[in-house]
């Protein structure tokens, strides 16, 4: 287990520096500079801020200086607000969209996977039939047509939760179910073909066969194994739920990273840019760790010894 | 002999899109305490759904048994709510399956899913049904059992994961075993070590069994009786020695002929019946076999034929038993096993409704 841990971890690492490499070349070849935007400036002043900002080295000085920043886990100041770090952004915008983030992930699971075994266990009935066109609906609704949805009819319409802001825990309802509607639709599906397999298998027929009780089959011989493939898929909903908030967080003003990003694009401040992008590489590198630790623990046939899987 | 069970004119039938498949059409038999039963027939013919209606563990729907009595130690189970079923299953009749890569829990530790059953029917603790539950283990012949109790399913051979589902039917010493095929998905020296287990604790336990198979090689070496199943109804049913030295239905031949034998190896006897079985949607008018048997009368394409009683224990139904019918005689690899029984009647009777 522990040699396992070691072999991804070296592999984090590299994967985590051709991440790196690639976003600062790509940055480069990105035409305009942060300064080049709306008022030209004076070549002096260009010129000075290019060396404030080490912009006039040559790129493998920038590009050594930039790796060995990372190592110490300081991505630099922000090239657009003169006083604040690229660090200062991450500590004060990542435990917002952390926190938005979780709330998805949690609507998306426990919603999704119940809707999934109610549907397999009421195979081709009506909770069958209800809970798939609630899936179709939520896979087919791209998310920021769903928020815009929420916030007219739940916040304008009815004003039951406020339509946006970040103050409290009302403010947090709707993005994170207009966040968790396309991943929790798509684990209700997973969910409902995953029970619907393994009810089809042979050992449900000997637990049957052993005289055990309906609810003991369904919630020890067939949920814990349906369940397999929804533990891999929270590896690409991690993925999803952040580039989700890109957009989730623009609509209902909120002040996460993702919120950042996008306006540090727009304003392309190269340091908020990479660093952001370092960051979220590295939030989705460790969840993908945890899964397969995660999966490891649960599927027994899946041995997580000197980096090999299965028998 | 204490009679443990008793099918009477069982009926069962699948709902389809296709339509109704009439998968066991009007099938009776019995089983003593302690009887060791075959089941045989080509696939498609009805011994699983047979087998399994007795657990009554067919789907429902689509499927369902639309007629007959099934009578465990004379209490009609057929009738039976699922919460009643819970009671006999695994406790009074208990079943393993063909396939013993896919009939075990791949994420439950082997213990647990023998303990499972010690729980449920023996009402005993954890630490009792553990220590059963490697009593168990090496009881059925695995070795080290007090460390495989504790391994997963993936960390046993083929063989070894049979043992252990014996292990679990095995469990709360039901009244009755039905396997279903269970060497069929197994190489020959581990198939005859569970057939050996099988038998071995069948003396111990004083368990019938129902063994269900197309091996009639595996019959004679493990049956008192053997039922031979065509399109869902049993054509014949006889001790081994009946079945085997004096067949009467011309499906029996059929069988009898495509086996191998060591005895008599010249190409020639290597028969396979000819054509496939009827579809079952809608069964053939007469006899279902009618249209792959060479010996065929008028009548078998107009009525079917009734069960006709040869001895004691032996019954076929075929119209080649009624006293107008013309003699005929059996392929050459069956007619050179024949032997004169002596419980044999002096002429079949036909037996009334009802047997
Ligand atoms: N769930 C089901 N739905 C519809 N038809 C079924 C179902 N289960 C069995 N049948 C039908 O019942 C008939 C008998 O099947 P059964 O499984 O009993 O055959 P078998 O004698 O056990 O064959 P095999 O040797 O292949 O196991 C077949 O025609 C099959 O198509
Ligand atoms: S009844 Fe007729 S068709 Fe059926 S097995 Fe006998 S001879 Fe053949
Ligand atoms: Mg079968």
């Amino acid at each position: 287990m522990a040699k396992y841990i070691g072999k991804r971890l070296l592999y984090m690492i590299l994967s985590l520096w051709m991440i790196v490499t690639a976003t600062f070349f790509f940055m480069r070849i990105a035409p305009g500079n942060p300064f080049a935007s709306e008022k030209k400036l004076p070549p002096e002043i260009e010129a000075n801020l290019n060396a404030h900002f080490g912009l006039d080295k040559p790129w493998y000085a920038q590009y050594w200086e930039y790796l060995v920043r990372i190592v110490n886990w300081d991505f630099g100041p922000s090239f657009k607000y003169k006083s604040q770090t690229v660090n200062d952004l991450i500590n004060e915008g990542f435990p917002v969209s952390f926190l938005l983030g979780m709330e998805a992930i949690f609507i998306a699971v426990a919603i999704g996977v119940i809707l999934g075994i109610v549907a397999a266990l009421k195979h081709n009935r009506w909770p069958d039939y209800t809970a798939m066109i609630v899936a179709v609906l939520g896979i087919s609704v791209p998310s920021f047509i769903m928020a815009s949805f929420l916030q007219y009819f739940l916040a304008i319409k009815m004003g039951i939760f406020p339509v946006a802001r970040w103050e409290s825990f009302m403010h947090s309802v709707l993005p994170a179910v207009a966040l968790a509607s396309t991943p929790m639709a798509f684990i209700a599906r997973l969910t409902r073909s995953s029970m619907l397999e393994v009810l089809a298998n042979d050992y449900i027929k000997t637990a049957k066969s052993k005289g055990l009780s309906r609810g003991v089959i369904t919630v020890k011989h067939t949920i814990r194994n349906a369940l397999l493939p929804v533990v891999t898929y929270m590896g690409p909903l991690t993925a999803g739920i952040l580039t989700g908030s890109f957009v989730i967080e623009r609509i209902f003003g909120i002040p996460g990273l993702g919120a950042h990003f996008v306006t540090s694009i727009n304003n392309r401040d190269y340091t908020v840019i990479m660093g952001v992008t370092v960051f979220y590489s590295i939030l989705l590198l460790v969840s993908i760790l945890l899964v397969d630790i995660a999966y490891g623990i649960i599927d027994p046939r899946i041995k997580l010894a000197g980096g090999k899987k299965g028998e | 002999m204490e009679k443990l069970l008793e099918v009477k004119n069982l009926e069962v039938s699948f709902q389809t899109y296709g339509g109704t498949v009439k998968a066991v059409r009007g099938v009776s038999f019995d089983l003593h305490k302690g009887e060791t039963l075959a089941i045989v027939g080509e696939s498609g013919s009805g011994k699983s759904v047979t087998s399994q209606s007795i657990m009554k563990l067919i789907p429902m729907p689509p499927g369902r048994i639309t007629g007959g009595q099934i009578l465990l130690s004379g209490d009609d189970i057929v009738p039976k709510t699922e919460k009643q079923m819970e009671k006999i299953r695994g406790k009074e009749i208990s079943m393993i399956f063909q396939d013993p890569m896919t009939s075990l829990n791949p994420t439950m530790r082997v213990g647990t899913q023998i303990m499972e059953v010690l729980i449920k029917h023996q009402n005993m603790s954890k630490t009792d049904a553990k220590n059963r539950a490697i009593e168990l283990l090496r009881l059925v012949g695995i070795p080290m059992p007090e460390k495989r109790v504790d391994q997963y399913p993936h960390e046993f051979s083929g063989g070894m994961r049979q043992r252990a589902m014996i292990a679990i039917a095995l469990a709360a010493n039901p009244k009755l075993l039905i396997a279903d095929e269970p060497t069929t998905a197994l190489d020959v020296t581990i198939q005859a070590q569970i057939l050996e287990l099988m038998k071995d604790l069948q003396n111990k336990m004083d368990t019938s069994i129902i063994f269900i198979t197309h091996d009639l090689g595996v019959v004679a070496n493990v049956a008192d009786r053997v039922a031979v199943m065509y399109a869902g109804q049993i054509v014949e049913m006889g001790t081994v020695d009946e079945i085997f030295y004096d067949p009467r239905h011309p499906y029996t031949w059929g069988l009898l002929a495509s086996m191998p034998s060591l005895e008599n190896d010249d190409k020639a006897d290597l028969a396979a019946i000819p054509g496939t079985p009827p579809d079952l949607t809608n069964p053939p008018k007469g006899d279902a076999f009618a249209a792959r048997n060479k010996y065929a009368l008028a009548i078998d394409f107009e009525e079917e034929p009734p069960m006709f009683q040869i001895s004691e224990t032996h019954f076929a139904k075929t119209w080649l038993l009624h006293p107008d019918a013309p003699k005929v005689e059996p392929p050459e690899a069956v007619k050179k096993r024949i032997r004169q029984l002596s419980s044999t009647f002096e002429k079949p009777v036909i037996v009334k409704e009802g047997k």
